[in-house]
């Protein structure tokens, strides 16, 4: 019987502030039981100090402590390893309020690598989640995960070969994802069922799709607005989709750069887009059959405005491969044209507001826009009917600022 | 039935030892109540004095034993089940989920494999004894574990990992690393908004006879005729069946009763799976909330490359028994407390899954 020693195995250290402890893990064959017994026994306050090295973990870890702060010594330095995983569905989850994880990795989590869920306040700084056998659909689905939080900062972060999205803020509200690098991801970078976010200064690249804002049918938290979308670099996404069947990022286009489906409020502004082969914004509703009376599957209020574009319908992928080889020429930015959805069999009708100005294109000087006329959400694609003419302007209101509180 | 003889012969054998013990040693000393409500944990269970051996088979006065009508499947352990209350105070009746329980109270749980599982009153080797204790402030959860003589268990609250081998059901040689969870897994399951919970004793789950040394006798009337339980209604709730015995209900009755007590404590409103939108709790009654046709969310690899939780007709192409016969842990549901496949659970849900309409019901 291997049982494991209790907190006399990790070593503690008194630092300066008062009563607050650093719990120092080196790495080393009793590192994974000291670093799992000073996420239990932490008080609030304390910080959790990774050495330098690999720590090799065989069960996913945990906190549930309150102002925790796990920081190592870089996110090249300080490894959290899950090539051994054997139990638990994540690398890490946190379930606490104001915890901040900074300078460390997550590596090869056999399911998602850092998940945050129902947390007031999580910030994620400087950490990077790989699985470094590059894109594979054996990869974990989510690299950075905060679900149902409010008050969630990710910066100076990277996210490398997750098999749905690098990072991922889920049913979230009051959000800042900012100067990350995402890529080999299928998503880069996904806002999903989420209220009042900020995503800027990332770069989104070498994934199946660079930045998507998605609201889906059926989940406690629907209805997902006002999100910016603004100074990113958003380019090259080339990597084919490896997402497995069944996961709704598995239909997103090899080569999108921005798809934003379903959402209110959505400003995608001065980001740079382009080399993305199938197209670089992609305006949609949600297209699969559903059944949540509360649910409306529209894109809607959607500006994208002062964007550079670069090439992009150069390759064309999924469901716009058809499309093109039916002769429609691929815009910069792309819309389904829905305006209307059935909830149980009764239409329903909106004015929907779509805004594209003042963006340039290197292509072809000036930004190109088609819409695909189909008014009902989810119609086959065979019912489309073109037309390049821009929705007319309406102003559309920018949230303000996201703050953390 | 050969179970519950085995369980009964079990059950008169501890029986003896306990008279045994009062015959040779002096009066019992009573429950340690200062020891359940003391901050910290002490280092051993016996320290409770819940059992009057040290190998914990023999309960203390009030400390009643108890068994559910359907339970978690944790690879096919025994589980030794008791509730200890208090002198002077009750549990109070609810109908819908567990009992409130008064401070001081203790649910223990004893986690033990039969070398032959075939024979499982022979040479049984308990592995944690977990308690929950009811303070003014809320539930705790202690895990204890067994040193291998079986004579003392400690205090673990960072978890274990225990080698045990045994001949299961069907006479094969099993052997796995018993995952003694640490507080936060406690907390992975037993969580109800944020707070520790318990997830066994409601009424639809004890509603049935228990082999008390005294005879045969239902646990809700045993309970309140022992002064542990106040009050019963007039009317009594419906037991929920005995999920693996076809005897007991309908499928749709058993596979709801499975996911209720297997699936239910994270999947519901207020549990740590409510972010994936399924709700299996018994109570519920929207198929679409069970999962059916229902795509999924955050699933990633674990879909299996399939479409829905459930595809009624299709068990085959339903994501929830793929997820069940899976023990890869970023595949596997429950996330934690199990390696192997419960065979006969994931037989049950292919049975449902296979009868079910596309509105998601069984015939009765």
């Amino acid at each position: 019987m291997r049982l494991i020693a209790a907190v006399a195995a990790a070593t503690l250290i008194m630092a300066g502030a008062a009563d607050a402890r650093t719990w120092r893990i080196r790495p080393g064959p009793e590192a994974e039981q000291q670093l799992q017994t000073a996420l239990i026994e932490a008080r609030p306050g304390d910080t959790v100090q990774l050495g330098r090295g690999r720590i090799e973990l065989t069960a996913g870890l945990s906190l549930d402590v309150d102002r925790v702060t796990i920081r190592g010594d870089g996110e090249d330095r300080s490894i959290l390893s899950f090539n051994g995983q054997r139990r638990g569905a994540e690398g890490l989850l946190i379930t606490s309020d104001d915890v901040t994880l900074r300078g460390f990795a997550v590596e090869n989590a056999r399911g998602d690598a850092i998940k945050a869920r129902d947390c007031n306040g999580i910030t994620i700084r400087e950490v990077r989640v790989e699985w470094t056998r590059g894109p594979n659909p054996e990869n974990g689905a989510y690299g950075l995960y905060p679900v149902n939080c409010d008050n969630v900062l990710i910066e100076r972060s990277i996210a490398r070969g997750a098999s749905d999205a690098g990072i991922y803020v889920g049913q979230s509200r009051n959000i800042i994802v900012r100067d990350n690098l995402a890529e080999f991801n299928v998503a880069g970078i996904e806002i999903e069922n989420s209220f009042n976010a900020d995503v800027f200064g990332n770069t989104a690249t070498r994934n199946t799709g660079g930045i998507l804002v998605f609201d889906l049918p059926g989940l406690p938290q629907k209805g997902g607005h006002s999100v910016r979308v603004f100074r990113n670099t958003i380019v090259n996404n080339d990597t084919p989709n490896f997402a497995p069947a069944g996961n709704i990022v598995a239909g997103v286009p090899t080569g999108t750069g921005v798809l934003i489906m379903a959402n209110r409020n959505v400003h995608v502004f001065e980001n740079e887009i382009g080399d993305n082969g199938t197209v670089n914004v992609l305006i949609s509703a949600y297209r699969n059959a559903f059944d949540d009376a509360e649910y409306n599957p529209l894109a809607r209020d959607i500006v994208i405005r002062d964007n550079a574009f670069g090439n992009t319908g150069f390759a064309p992928a999924g469901d716009l491969a058809a499309l093109a080889q039916l002769g429609v020429p691929i815009p910069d930015v792309l819309w389904d044209g829905a305006t209307m959805y059935s909830v149980g069999g009764t239409p329903r009708m909106e004015t929907v507001r779509i805004v594209v100005q003042d963006n340039t294109s290197t292509r072809t000087g000036q930004s190109s826009f088609l819409s695909l006329g189909m008014p009902v959400a989810g119609s086959p694609l065979t019912e489309a009917q073109p037309s390049p003419t821009p929705p007319p302007l309406l102003a559309v209101e920018e949230p303000d600022a996201v703050r953390i509180r | 039935m050969r179970l519950l003889m085995e369980r009964f012969i079990l059950l008169a054998a501890f029986a003896l030892a306990s008279l045994m013990t009062s015959a040779t040693a002096q009066a019992p000393q009573p429950v340690n109540d200062r020891a359940i409500l003391a901050e910290r944990p002490p280092a051993l269970l016996s320290e409770y004095r819940l059992f009057r051996d040290a190998g914990a088979r023999s309960p203390n006065g009030r400390v009643t034993p108890y068994d559910l009508n359907t339970a978690l499947y944790s690879d096919g352990a025994l589980k030794f089940r008791y509730v200890y209350i208090p002198q002077g105070a009750q549990a109070r009746y609810n109908a819908e989920g567990v009992f409130e329980f008064p401070v001081g109270t203790v649910l223990v749980k004893t986690f033990a494999f039969a070398a032959d599982m075939r024979t499982p009153a022979e040479n049984v080797r308990f592995i944690e004894t977990r308690l929950l204790i009811r303070r003014a402030e809320g539930w705790v959860a202690y895990p204890y574990v067994w040193n291998e003589a079986q004579t003392e268990a400690r205090y673990s609250p960072i978890g274990a990992d225990v080698p045990v081998s045994f001949t299961d059901e069907d006479g094969d040689a099993i052997a796995l690393d018993w995952a003694v969870p640490n507080r936060n897994q406690c907390k992975a399951c037993h969580d109800r908004d944020g707070d520790l919970t318990p997830i066994g004793p409601s009424a639809r789950n004890l509603l049935r006879d228990f082999a008390y040394p005294t005879g045969a006798e239902n646990q809700i009337a045993h309970w309140n005729r022992a002064g542990i339980l106040g009050s019963l209604p007039a009317r009594e709730v419906l037991p929920v069946p005995r999920a693996y015995d076809p005897t007991s209900g309908s499928v749709n009755d058993r596979a709801r009763a499975y996911l209720d007590v297997n699936c239910a404590h994270c999947h519901n409103p207020q549990g740590p799976g409510h972010t994936s939108g399924l709700d299996l709790s018994w109570s519920q009654t929207d198929p679409a909330l069970w999962g059916v046709l229902k795509r999924p969310v955050a699933a990633g690899r674990a879909s299996g490359g399939f479409e829905f939780a459930i595809e009624p007709g299709h068990p085959e192409r339903s994501i929830l028994v793929h997820r069940m016969q899976s023990t890869d842990p970023g595949v596997m549901m429950p996330e934690l407390g199990r390696q192997l496949v419960d065979e006969r659970g994931v037989e049950l849900m292919r049975e449902w899954i296979a009868a079910m309409d596309r509105d998601g019901r069984t015939p009765q």
